[in-house]
């Protein structure tokens, strides 16, 4: 049990130098780490590194190469990733095949395996550690710290790599001056709000009260969205010690997290943490001798969307239905049990640690004038290096789409990103040189949101991006108010309608009113955000709409009254592929040969087509088209 | 009380701080069109955002039930933007609510249709799909129709606030959620009191009583002579069915439409009151001698039993055995009445007005039929439904006559069944002829003031010669838990309980007019804090008037016990007017 301050210093020493140790190969070690996030564990990650540890065990290699999972290293698209120190070389998209050829070649010949290592689809050269891959230039980690580097199981690990040095200095500190640098760093909200996190907390420390609680939301609904998951994943005892400073702070005894049940790893490797954190006396009674008591406590959420919302949150640790209550009072005020209660996210309290270990500069340092430090984003959608990417605040859209994404595959055009998730807007390519943050993005008619960023191109639908929203969002409503419950489904259907083909004139006026009614009267940050996406297609996409209802057209040929499919008789060879594919039977042969081909020509008979594409994504040849 | 200055449409106003926007609109002379706020807060969950206002300080548009004001606060009501809102989400309820205004029994008294005048909403382009519909008519008490409910949550908090029960709670989600008891069962299979304080607040037709004016069109189509018996509470309320002035008595026009409206004999429940004292106050004493189970408690309030039946099963020994007042009427009229009379029991038909829905299930409990299988009472309406009924005739209760109830065999009533419809009423009156039986005298006051008025529990130490008893009362399940979970540990220290089941006991019932603010335009602000006591006061003050007070003193009791029924408590007795109590599952 750790009771001192000093006794802690004594073990983060330690820990410091075993983990250095294993990073620099010391005694000719060496050390083989694999991504153990979420998406790299369905690619079989868990396998590889047991085959690892197998073939290293048969090799008689066990005294000289340690095999031990990380958290995730963001880069999604190209995981598995194995990782050899001391070397630093990254492989990447690894299989169980190929484990035996990186212990033969690389762990016992010294030898690279070049055909596993990243290539700059840019200049084809490639590329052998981490940091020189195009992806991570651009990033810095303050929220991820220790994601892809330590075992998240393994406490010594995350205490070896700055952990829990924040909390020692908090203790140090009175809880007005833990609030003043929280509040001098200009740490805001990382789960959409963007509110400054210190003044939220001085709210609560205001309060009189002797229960007050601290809570975590790790309730992240976006879809496509996993910035929390991979912090609690990658580095859970980070969480736990923003936690505890956020208690120190506002003088709570008990904090609460919650995370929805679909993330079991993180919530088995945030179990560890809390017990290991406890077990040698980090977290309960009277920490390190301070007489400062923190305990922490797990409630799972059963994916709802809106229990992202706070007071939705409160109810549901509270066993109650989650529905927003109505503010004020703000949980500051009456919280969990009507107690003082802070909510910050997930990605918010990971940043707190690295505010009170480096000091508030080092965190402001980063960022624009009222957006400090960094923010996660979850990359996805059409462009080539989708995944989870960790940039300054100030970072614009071009260097994030381009620089680090690495800009849209097949050579197709930028159309627009949706940031925010289904709660966010659409920003056109007019706003590349935006520089991302809280306010900037609100200004220009989309939301930072969580940091979901997906990226569209010239083949997505507008109408039909807003649809899929709202499908989501009237799926997720709670049906508490009006505007949110009612008005999400007229939304709904009326874009159904106009992406049917079956559009008037009028829908226009409608889809107005019910943004205007819903942006405007709903109870809580779901309703009044779920207009968004229509909002804002409206705002810069009216031609897609336009072209939909009047035309009958959907210029981006996605919406399947509104186009089909057709082949170009003249690049047909006649193959008859296509009609081999057709599970409707609607492709037959013409009579038709084109210049310099032998056999007929086919063509689809728009009567009998089902409009499922198996023709076109069959066609050697091209010839297939969409109008 | 401190005072913020804010401005209303520009002008300025002080209120009180803490007041929400909706309510210091209201005192300054303005009305906000609103659904889900009802009773200053009782239910403001902010849900149905048709008080949206524009407010500064505050980003978009406010709902003003929940909003406070604070000070140097700007408040526009008319703003289009606001007014916009407004209408569209009135719009947007109208779209997904059944359109059958006139068959809907609020119809006339729909707060929806109030704000759908008031906004001009007109649902046009919002067409659309429904929420998928339920309606449960399976209780003889209450209909819910969720065609008809916008998910205001008013019944879900008179739930828990009357009863500290959650019988009503949301169900799904999004588009598809409903209001209704859990699994969206029925009443009849959820541990339901059926007191129809839900119906008493739900601001459209989604949960209305089960009306059954049908029934005496069919008994009088059949010949069935039919006696009909008005409780103590409907006098008190009856009026405002008409437009009169919460707290109007109007037992003289009661009665004359009610001898209009084709029924044989008009009597008044009172009588059953009086003989339900004689049985109850001598089965306290019996139980006080004999070193029966105590305390005993109350039986007349038929939601009160059903809460006993669900929550306190094995607590029913100290419910008192006897009937309550208008089964007993019934049980007498069959039996006696029959007699004396020389009708055949089975072509009487018993209709008791009732302020209550859960008597409607009552009087279809197979405890309550007699030996031939005959219920006591044949039909239950409420004070609601006997203002349909009188309306349904054609007649302009205001120009009545005041007229007399029958006077012939079961006519004669005391102050002490009057004061039945009040929460410690009954205790009052049962006191009062237990105090005789103990002592042999009157009790020289008469009243017992330490049991009237409105507190949730009240409680007493009454002097009988020397000897105290300790009594209290409770109305509203909440209390009674209280008290309940006392007798159930054993340390109940008291000998004798009422328990009413509706807070406010029946003048508050489920069964009684709407007190609806909104629709009350002469009625003072605080209606809904007053109302109760109000409608109290005209029973206590037809106590004051009688000049005998004491059921044991109405002389055709004493008539009936002579003639027919014996001792209380005895043989005869025991068989009319005597019932007894099963332990109900919650779910099966």
């Amino acid at each position: 049990m750790i009771k001192t301050p000093e006794q802690l210093n004594e073990k983060i020493a330690a820990c410091s130098a075993c983990l250095d140790g294993k990073f620099k190969g010391e005694q000719g070690k060496r050390a083989v780490v694999l991504c153990g996030g979420t998406g790299c564990l369905s690619s079989n990650s868990a396998e590889i590194r047991e085959k690892f540890q197998k073939v290293i065990d048969e090799k008689g290699l066990h005294d000289k190469v340690s095999v031990n999972q990380v958290g995730c290293f963001g880069f999604c698209s190209q995981g598995p990733f194995v990782k050899i120190f001391p070397e630093d070389t990254l492989y990447r998209m690894v299989k169980l095949e190929d484990v035996e050829e990186i212990v033969e070649k690389d762990l016992l010949g010294g030898e690279i395996v070049e055909r596993l290592l990243y290539v700059d689809p840019a200049t084809g050269e490639k590329v052998q550690r981490q940091d020189d891959i195009n992806f991570y230039k651009k990033q810095h980690r303050i929220a991820l710290h220790g994601c892809g580097t330590i075992d998240p199981e393994n406490i010594d690990e995350a205490l070896g790599f700055g952990g829990y040095q924040g909390l020692m200095r908090a203790l140090t500190m009175t809880r007005q001056e833990v609030i003043d640098e929280v509040l001098k760093a200009g740490l805001r909200g990382r789960g959409g709000g963007g509110f400054p996190t210190g003044r939220k907390w001085q709210f609560a420390y205001n309060e009189a009260g002797d229960e007050k609680y601290v809570v975590c939301n790790g309730d992240e609904g976006d879809p496509g969205a996993f910035m929390d998951r991979s912090i609690l994943e990658g580095n859970p005892l980070a969480v736990i010690e923003g936690m505890v400073i956020a208690g120190y702070a506002i003088g709570a005894k008990n904090g609460y997290f919650y995370v929805r049940a679909e993330y079991p790893v993180a919530v088995r490797r945030l179990r560890i943490a809390i017990k290991e954190a406890k077990e040698i006396g980090l977290l309960g009674e009277n920490i390190l001798g301070t007489g400062f008591s923190f305990n922490v406590h797990i409630r799972l959420g059963a994916g709802a969307f809106v229990c992202g919302e706070e007071t939705a949150l409160l109810n549901s640790i509270e066993g109650k239905r989650g529905m927003p209550r109505p503010r004020p009072p703000f949980p500051a005020v009456k919280g969990l049990w009507q107690c003082p209660t802070i909510v910050n996210n997930v990605e918010t309290l990971a940043c707190v640690p690295y505010i009170l270990r480096e000091g508030w500069e080092a965190f402001a340092k980063y960022g624009t004038e009222k957006s400090k430090g960094t923010k996660v984003f979850a990359l996805g959608g059409k462009i080539n290096n989708v995944g989870l990417v960790e940039v300054p605040m100030g970072t614009t859209l071009r260097e994030l789409i381009y620089d680090i994404g690495g800009g849209i595959p097949n050579g197709k055009e930028f159309k627009a990103i949706q940031t925010g998730g289904p709660s966010g807007g659409c920003l056109t390519k007019e706003y590349l040189d935006e520089p991302i943050d809280f306010d900037n993005l609100v200004a220009k008619g989309s939301m930072m949101g969580s940091g979901g960023a997906i990226v569209m191109d010239e083949d997505n639908c507008m109408v039909d991006v807003a649809k899929f929203y709202m499908e989501f969002i009237c799926d997720e409503s709670c049906g508490k108010c009006t505007p949110c419950r009612i008005g999400t489904k007229r939304m709904l259907e009326i874009l159904t309608k106009i992406t049917e083909g079956k559009g008037e004139p009028d829908d226009i006026t409608a889809l107005e009113e019910l943004v205007h009614v819903t942006q405007n009267g709903s109870l809580c940050a779901l309703g009044q955000t779920a207009a968004n996406p229509v909002k804002s297609t409206m705002t810069h996409f009216m031609d897609e709409y336009l072209a939909h209802i009047n035309d009958k057209k959907c210029p981006a040929h996605v919406c399947k009254n509104l186009m089909q499919y057709k082949i170009v008789k003249d690049s047909c060879f006649g193959c008859g592929m296509c009609a081999k594919q057709c599970p409707a039977s609607a492709i037959s042969r013409t009579d038709y040969v084109a210049p310099g081909k032998k056999l007929a020509a086919m063509e689809i008979d728009p009567q009998k087509c089902v409009k499922c594409g198996a023709c076109m994504s069959t066609c050697k040849f091209k010839a297939i088209i969409k109008e | 009380m401190s005072l913020v200055n804010i401005k209303i449409e520009g002008h300025p106003y002080q209120v009180e701080a803490g007041l929400t926007i909706l309510e210091a609109a209201k005192r300054c002379g303005y009305d906000i069109p609103s659904l889900c706020a009802f009773n200053h807060g009782e239910c403001n969950q902010g849900s149905c955002r048709v008080c949206l206002v524009e407010a500064t300080g505050a980003r978009g548009l406010v709902a003003s039930c929940v909003y406070p004001v604070s000070e140097g606060m700007e408040i526009t009501i008319s703003s289009p933007k606001a007014v916009q809102a407004r209408r569209i989400s009135v719009e947007l309820l109208l779209s997904n609510h059944s359109a059958w205004c006139q068959e809907c029994g609020k119809n006339g008294s729909c707060e929806l249709l109030r704000v759908a005048q008031m906004t001009g909403a007109r649902v046009i382009n919002k067409a659309g799909a429904r929420t998928p519909v339920t309606v449960d008519e399976l209780s003889p008490s209450i209909i819910r129709d969720t065609s008809k409910c916008i998910l205001c949550g008013r019944c879900i908090a008179r739930c828990q606030n009357a009863h500290g029960l959650s019988v009503l709670g949301f169900e799904n989600r999004g588009f598809n959620t409903i209001v209704g008891p859990a699994e969206n069962r029925s009443f009849m299979d959820s541990p339901c009191i059926l007191c129809g304080q839900c119906v008493s607040v739900c601001p459209t037709g989604a949960l209305l009583e089960k009306s059954e004016i049908w029934k005496i069109d069919e008994a009088k189509k059949a010949g069935k002579y039919i006696v009909v018996q008005t409780a103590p509470a409907v006098r008190a309320a009856l009026g405002e069915e008409f437009g009169m002035k919460i707290g109007t008595p109007v037992t003289g026009k009661m009665v004359a439409a009610l001898k209009r409206l084709g029924f044989d004999k008009v009597y008044d429940t009172n009588f059953g009151a009086d003989l339900t004292i004689m049985e109850e106050a001598n089965e306290l004493v019996n139980r006080i001698k004999n070193g029966g189970v105590l305390p005993m408690i109350t039986s007349c309030s038929p939601g009160w039993v059903n809460y006993a039946e669900y929550y306190y099963g094995d607590q029913l020994d100290h419910l008192s055995s006897c009937k309550s007042p208008h089964e007993m009427f019934g049980a007498i009229v069959k039996s006696y009445f029959a007699e004396k009379n020389g009708i055949d029991p089975k072509n009487i038909f018993v209709v008791s007005i009732m302020p209550c829905t859960a008597k409607k299930f009552e009087k279809e409990r197979d405890q309550l039929k007699n030996a031939a299988g005959l219920p006591d009472v044949d039909c239950v309406l409420t004070t609601r439904e006997l203002g349909d009924l009188i309306r349904r005739s054609g007649i302009n209760f205001a120009k009545l006559p005041d007229e007399e109830f029958d006077q012939d065999l079961l006519g004669e009533y005391t102050g002490a069944g009057v004061i039945f419809g009040v929460t410690g009423g009954v205790m009052e009156a049962a006191l009062r002829t237990a105090y005789h039986i103990l002592t042999g005298k009157e009790h020289e006051l008469v009243k017992f003031e330490q049991v009237r008025g409105l507190e949730g529990i009240k409680e007493a130490a009454i002097d009988i010669d020397g000897t105290t008893v300790n009594v209290a009362v409770a109305h509203g399940m909440k209390n009674a838990k209280v008290l309940m979970d006392e007798v159930r540990a054993g340390t109940s220290k008291y000998t004798f309980i009422e328990i009413m089941g509706c807070p406010g006991g029946c003048v508050a019932g489920g069964g009684q007019p709407y007190v609806k603010p909104c629709f009350l335009p002469n009625e003072d602000i605080d209606i809904l804090d007053t109302y109760k006591a109000k409608r109290s006061a005209a029973l206590y003050t037809e106590d004051e008037r009688q000049t005998v007070r004491q059921s044991h003193n109405n002389t055709q009791i004493q008539q009936l016990y002579k003639d027919y029924l014996g001792e209380p408590c005895g043989h005869r007795a025991h068989e009319l007017l005597h019932t007894t109590y099963a332990a109900r599952e919650r779910f099966n």
